[in-house]
């Protein structure tokens, strides 16, 4: 993958395939220890210890654990290969919580890339599921929770054009906005 | 700056224009794979590009929509047109600027674009 943007795209799918309500995206940036902490974790149908033990596996896949594939092993290997680590952790009937540490001065390490196309992609196309998306750099953050938007929408659905476009420039203002950036 | 505040304004606004969606048997829908496959291969840009052209050109008899692997991984990013009563369509190795073609002639004027489905691309 060319930005882990696109691996949590990938990750989120997961979630949705196994049902859940409510996905949270969490992204918590260090810039003193050069440090990118990003979790997602939903409340689906969750998993058996042994799959989560084989999940990481990208040989394990058989056709009952398709969906999972090679989604968490790229992931994984996105945060090894910067000197970071992967953790999962699931439950039946309570959900999976996947977290990645990448180490940011790798020259490894990928970058987020375009993750207000991301968000708004998950939301849009996903309007029966709730978000939460909250990213942090330093002391700096933004949390933007689907629920709050689906009340002041009323029955204009997330979906609508103009409500997906000001979402994604939404996303954009805000990100640049906890980086410190000055906005036009 | 965008404020939340705003959603307000949109919502008035996307409720005076909103349009009865055509019946969903005449819906024609695009089908993007959103699998591990799709995505590492490009297949965001290609959603976005079909949800945005779409919105652009008022289009409210087209659904987009996504779903896991096809199955020929190799081919993707992949997208499936399915309309009532036709065959369905598969275009493969798809990008963003392919989009606004197929939009323009498969899915408003009904001409499948041949060069870019599977059947062409596979020979």
């Amino acid at each position: 993958m060319r930005e882990l943007s696109l691996n949590i795209l990938d990750i989120a799918q997961n979630s949705i395939s196994a049902g859940a309500s409510l996905i949270e995206i969490e992204i918590i940036e260090n810039t003193a220890k050069e440090e990118m902490f990003i979790s997602i974790n939903d409340n689906g149908k969750g998993m058996a210890a042994e799959q989560v033990l084989n999940v990481t596996d990208p040989f394990f896949t058989t056709r009952t654990t398709r969906k999972v594939g090679m989604g968490i092993p790229l992931f994984k290997l996105a945060a090894e290969q910067t000197g970071g680590s992967l953790t999962i952790w699931s439950e039946l009937g309570t959900g999976t919580k996947i977290s990645a540490l990448f180490k940011t001065g790798s020259v490894d390490f990928t970058p987020l890339g375009d993750i207000s196309s991301t968000v708004t992609m998950l939301i849009v196309m996903n309007t029966d599921r709730d978000f939460c998306y909250r990213h942090s750099v330093d002391s700096r953050e933004f949390t933007l929770k689907t629920q709050e938007l689906k009340q002041i929408l009323g029955d204009v659905p997330l979906s609508t054009p103009d409500v997906a476009e000001w979402l994604k420039s939404y996303i954009e203002e805000q990100t640049q906005i906890i980086h410190g950036g000055v906005l036009k | 700056m965008k404020t939340i505040e705003e959603l307000n304004a949109i919502r008035e606004k996307a409720k005076a224009n909103m349009t009865v969606r055509e019946d969903n048997e005449d819906l024609i829908r695009v089908i993007v794979g959103m699998a591990t496959c799709g995505i590492a291969a490009g297949a965001r840009p290609v959603l976005n590009g079909f949800v945005d052209e779409i919105a652009r050109r008022k289009l409210n008899n087209i659904a987009v929509s996504q779903t896991g692997c096809i199955g020929m991984c190799q081919y993707e990013p992949i997208v499936e047109v399915i309309e009532k009563g036709k065959e369905k369509v598969t275009y493969v190795k798809m990008t963003a600027d392919k989009v606004a073609r197929i939009v323009s002639e498969h899915l408003v004027n009904g001409n499948v674009v041949t060069e870019y489905t599977v059947g062409a691309v596979a020979k």
